[in-house]
């Protein structure tokens, strides 16, 4: 066979999972990583002290869920997972902007940290910069998945 | 006073050292754009076999009394430690390019992260 073959040939054939490659492998595992987190910490708080501050854990429990389901689509990454994941991310970056600004304002409903408690301090500001990527890196999955796009 | 902290010291060590090469050893092979290869994975299973160590030495540490942790808090820490490595290495050996070692990086990274947290739990600078 001529070597014309070794000019950059996509790594097999597109079946539209995207999501979760080349970059959002990684995205994929820092979100696994704060599903983790976020459900050790909402499991911890109700079990042992969920009167202390109710909304704080509720919440803490919202931030769970919405971790899990996106590190599921986003691993997933075929065209309903895409959506999905793009429907929790916004929710997440939501969250994270709500609860920040709420953490200031209103701090005796949140005597105990969340994990988007201040804009995500505690984490290194990760929950505020992760669903930016997210939702960065899931247009671009969008409109290289799109065919005839310019 | 004997504390669980200096029970575990040694084998604490020997996590960071091993965590602090894979997540470095793994940033280069990123890079570098190169895939993870048997020399990553050695990597991984030496911070998986210490991390698992730690967790049997800090479960026989709180069977033997040292309750100057919060033990749940303690338990979960340690067994979420020994869970991170095999996990990341299954997705990153999905990946043959060079985010599967980014992966890696990133599994490195978030152990030494917990580790500082335990740190923090057995010298009781939080909860």
């Amino acid at each position: 066979m001529p070597d014309v073959v070794g000019v950059t040939t996509p790594r097999g054939p597109d079946d539209g999972r995207r999501a979760g490659r080349g970059p959002g492998r990684i995205l994929v595992a820092v979100y696994a990583v704060f599903a983790l987190a976020a459900t050790g910490r909402a499991t911890l708080q109700i079990l042992e002290y969920f009167d202390r501050a109710p909304v704080a854990y509720s919440l803490s429990a919202l931030a769970a869920v919405i971790y899990l389901v996106a590190t599921v689509a986003l691993a997933r990454g075929d065209r309903t997972s895409v959506r999905v994941a793009t429907v929790s991310c916004s929710i997440e970056l939501l969250g994270v902007l709500a609860v920040g600004v709420l953490s200031y304002v209103d701090r005796a409903a949140f005597p105990d940290k969340t994990v988007w408690s201040h804009f995500g301090s505690g984490y290194g500001y990760v929950p505020l910069v992760l669903p930016v990527l997210g939702l960065l890196w899931l247009r671009h999955v969008r409109r290289v998945a799109k065919p005839n796009a310019s | 006073m004997v504390t669980l902290g200096t029970v575990l010291l040694p084998v604490t060590l020997t996590v960071l050292a091993c965590a602090g090469l894979l997540a470095l050893a793994s940033a280069v092979a990123t890079a570098r754009g190169r895939r993870a290869g048997s020399t990553l994975m050695a990597l991984a299973a030496c911070v998986e076999l210490a991390v698992v160590a730690q967790l049997v030495v800090g479960l026989a540490g709180l069977a033997a009394g040292h309750d100057d942790v919060s033990a749940a808090l303690f338990v979960a820490y340690l067994v979420g430690l020994a869970v991170i490595v095999p996990l990341a290495v299954v997705w990153a050996r999905g990946e043959p390019s060079r985010w599967g070692p980014g992966v890696l990086a990133i599994a490195g990274l978030v152990v030494l992260v917990l580790m500082a947290r335990l740190h923090q739990l057995w010298t009781g600078a939080g909860a």
